[in-house]
């Protein structure tokens, strides 16, 4: 035991809550790897619900939006709407489904479900292309959903100026302001680069505060707390000792995370990596005060995993900034969003890891972390003290 | 009969007499419904702008003031220095950084072109492809109105000028939380069904009173209906709070019959609560079970098109998520709501459904043993 030669008391003389010698507290933390070890499913979707979670997102969410069924609805029935018919037809994010012939069709054809737009060419198509040049095309969306209604009639309109430019003799216009765009960071606008962090954040909040809270609160409703506070080891070192093994599960999700995002989804680590997992060790820190914080005003294992739930996975999920634009809520939801922690994080894996940018730029946040987690230790502590000592 | 009365009584008075999780399931619900589709706007804007102006002219400023006035863009930093609007991207403050070159305006007029740059922050893809797509726009529309102010046009143009009009249906403002209030719905649903049948039965497990139930005469059916009905009419109220939510709190209202949408949550909620019951027979513990079940939760609300379209998924995953259930019903919740597709619509959706609950529940009850 390499331990061995460290003095037993040198914890207890403080009055801090952690005491009891090192010793007592490595035999606290083995018996909580038992627990875990014991466990196998638990393990096993611990460990599962990072890699599933990267190859959900990794590649089967995309907003892009591709083959999309659309109806057509051609009143004119000429060679030029045929054209047009055809040019639309084989653009990779339409998928042609069905031919409609009268007006009063369409309605049904959206209610079956599948169809997302109809393009309707009206019957003097080809005679207003011939005579007065400017012809009209309408194009009917179902808005239920307003981005693939927007992204779709997007789409459509470029086929259709691709098929005017086709028409016209190729001629320059006067006046032109042209545009040059760049896409900084993430020049394939892959989705992989925003939620990377975002499912990191996750993964950290579930793993580290959810499981420590409800091993704790397992303790309480089985009544073995008991057991554990009459040991010499003080209650926070027994809550501590609870939490050390989650703590090490994280860093393995991490790492896991990041070989998939780096080796899978060919998503590079731009900046300093140790400057990376340091600032995960921190969050994990402050999810572990939260676990505590939760555990120590919750008494059944139910109640602590909803809590859990609508504490922290939701607030992650929301507020974070991965899956819903902060930027678009209303204001008092964005300044609430300044209180959850995976905001944070999320923001400094974003810069460190896909900006590939240095402390100077996080280190604002990291405060804002540090002292998150002085706070929550405090007040658990202080609850700890009130309820357990 | 008399015993399946008897063990639903106990049920209720379970449930009704921990009021956490009483609160809770009605907590859940509306703070949800009520987070959610506010968190949940996609519409793209609020995009930060910063420009980089080295020319100064009067096309700059107007260009700048087109772009600022319709309403997508916010102009937070305005400089002629490129490398500080571009610490804006860094910093996450800005979305795009445009750089106007020097003499923009007399190249436009004298050599008939000059060129913009733009940098876009694309760690977020979709925004950076939608906010590039509308600035190039609104520099599309500012050219032209530079040209029209240049050039005379014939009355009759010599090129041809297709003309392109849009209507969106069943959504006409394009309103995001009409797209999602009813799809938030339905996973709740699916949450509340799920989650708390399998905690209900594992709870039974844990602490030992399964054993007491299994000595009783009690069926394996009797059993099996005790613990569903009662979550199955929970299930069904939690609804009808959501539904009251959607009417009163977002005002949207039903275009389908509301008792199709009623309809088919008693049959989709049946299915739920089956896969609730199987989670139980595999769980020892109330941990295990809460992480099977959000394990599975995870994948099936990811899945199910609730932000994205199934359509834009690849092929091989659209076959995997033919064994969602969360997905169709979340289909058959926006068809009836937001477009007031009948009965006939969702045919074979709920002939799905059924098939579903028949099976995940048949596969319960064979999976429970009376003897441990």
């Amino acid at each position: 035991m390499k331990n061995k030669h460290i003095d037993k008391d040198s914890g207890r003389g403080k009055s801090t809550a952690k005491g009891g010698g090192i010793k007592q507290f490595y035999a606290f933390v083995k018996k909580e790897f038992f627990h875990i070890w014991r466990d196998k499913r638990t393990l096993f979707i611990l460990l599962g619900i990072p890699i599933t979670q990267i190859i959900i997102f990794g590649f089967a969410l995309t907003n892009e939006v591709k083959n999309s069924k659309i109806a057509i609805l051609d009143l004119s029935k000429e060679y030029a709407s045929q054209q047009l018919i055809q040019k639309i037809s084989a653009s990779k994010y339409f998928d042609y489904d069905q031919r409609l012939n009268a007006y009063n069709e369409i309605d049904p054809a959206f209610k079956k479900g599948k169809i997302k737009m109809v393009v309707v060419i009206p019957q003097q198509f080809g005679n207003d292309l011939q005579h007065i040049n400017s012809p009209k095309i309408q194009l009917i969306c179902d808005g239920s959903d307003p981005n693939v209604a927007t992204t779709l009639a997007t789409y459509a309109n470029a086929v259709i100026l691709d098929y005017q430019m086709s028409i016209n003799q190729q001629q320059k216009l006067p006046y032109r302001i042209e545009s040059e765009i760049r896409m900084m960071y993430n020049p394939e606008l892959k989705g992989a680069y925003s939620f990377v962090p975002g499912v990191m954040a996750l993964i950290l909040m579930l793993t580290c505060a959810m499981m420590t809270s409800i091993a704790i609160v397992k303790e309480k409703e089985m009544g073995t707390m008991e057991v554990i506070l009459v040991s010499p080891l003080k209650p926070f070192g027994v809550v501590v000792a609870k939490a050390v093994p989650y703590m090490l599960l994280s860093m393995v999700n991490v790492m896991t995370i990041l070989l998939l995002s780096v080796f899978v989804l060919d998503v590079p680590i731009s900046g300093n990596l140790s400057l990376l997992i340091g600032e995960s060790l921190l969050f994990t820190i402050t999810s572990l005060a939260l676990g505590l914080l939760i555990s120590s005003v919750t008494d059944s294992q139910q109640v602590a995993m909803l809590v859990s739930l609508m504490g922290m996975f939701l607030p992650t999920v929301v507020f974070s900034g991965y899956m819903f634009p902060v930027e678009n809520m209303p204001v008092p939801l964005q300044v609430l969003s300044n209180v959850v922690p995976s905001k944070w994080y999320y923001f400094i894996v974003k810069t460190i890891m896909i900006k590939g940018l240095g402390f100077s730029y996080v280190w604002k946040q990291t405060l804002i972390l540090i002292g998150m987690t002085i706070l929550l230790f405090a007040l658990s502590i202080k609850n700890f003290k009130t309820r357990l000592a | 009969m008399r015993t399946l009365f008897f063990l639903l009584q106990k049920e209720f008075r379970q449930i009704f007499r921990d009021p956490a999780i009483l609160r809770i399931i009605f907590m859940l619900p509306t703070m949800q419904l009520i987070i959610i589709p506010m968190a949940a706007d996609f519409e793209v804007k609020n995009i930060n702008l910063a420009v980089a102006d080295h020319d100064h002219s009067v096309y700059s400023q107007q260009l700048v003031q087109k772009i600022t006035s319709s309403g997508y863009f916010k102009l937070i930093h305005y400089s002629a220095d490129y490398k500080e609007a571009f610490k804006e991207i860094e910093s996450d403050k800005a979305d795009i950084v445009m750089e106007i070159p020097v003499h923009f305006e007399r190249d436009v007029v004298k050599d008939d072109a000059s060129k913009l740059f733009l940098s876009i922050n694309a760690v977020n893809g979709m925004k950076a492809n939608l906010g590039g797509a509308y600035i190039q726009n609104i520099i599309q529309d500012f050219n032209n109105e530079i040209r029209v102010r240049l050039v005379q046009f014939p009355p009759i143009p010599s090129q041809t000028v297709i003309s392109t009009t849009y209507s969106n249906w069943f959504n006409p403002f394009l309103n995001y939380k009409v797209f999602m209030v009813p799809a938030v719905l339905a996973t709740l649903l699916t949450m509340v069904g799920a989650f708390l049948t399998a905690l209900n039965i594992v709870k039974e497990k844990e602490i030992g009173t399964i054993e007491q139930i299994n000595v009783t005469p009690i069926r394996k059916h009797h059993f099996i209906l005790g613990k569903l009905i009662p979550f199955w009419v929970l299930g069904l109220v939690v609804m009808t709070v959501g539904l009251l939510i959607m009417r009163f709190v977002y005002q949207i209202h039903p275009v389908g019959n509301i008792f199709t949408i009623y309809f088919f949550a008693a049959i989709y909620l049946l299915s739920v609560l089956g896969l609730g019951l199987l989670i139980s027979t595999f769980a020892d513990t109330q941990q295990q079970a809460m992480l099977i079940s959000f394990f599975l939760m995870m994948i099936f609300i990811l899945l199910g098109g609730l932000f994205t379209p199934i359509e834009s998924m690849p092929t091989w995953v659209q076959k995997i998520v033919w064994l969602n259930p969360v997905s169709y019903f979340i289909e058959v919740v926006r068809m009836v709501i937001l477009k007031g597709s009948g009965i006939s619509d969702i045919r074979n959706h709920i002939f799905i459904i059924l098939g579903f609950a028949v099976v995940l529940n048949g596969w319960a009850v064979f999976n429970y043993k009376k003897t441990s």
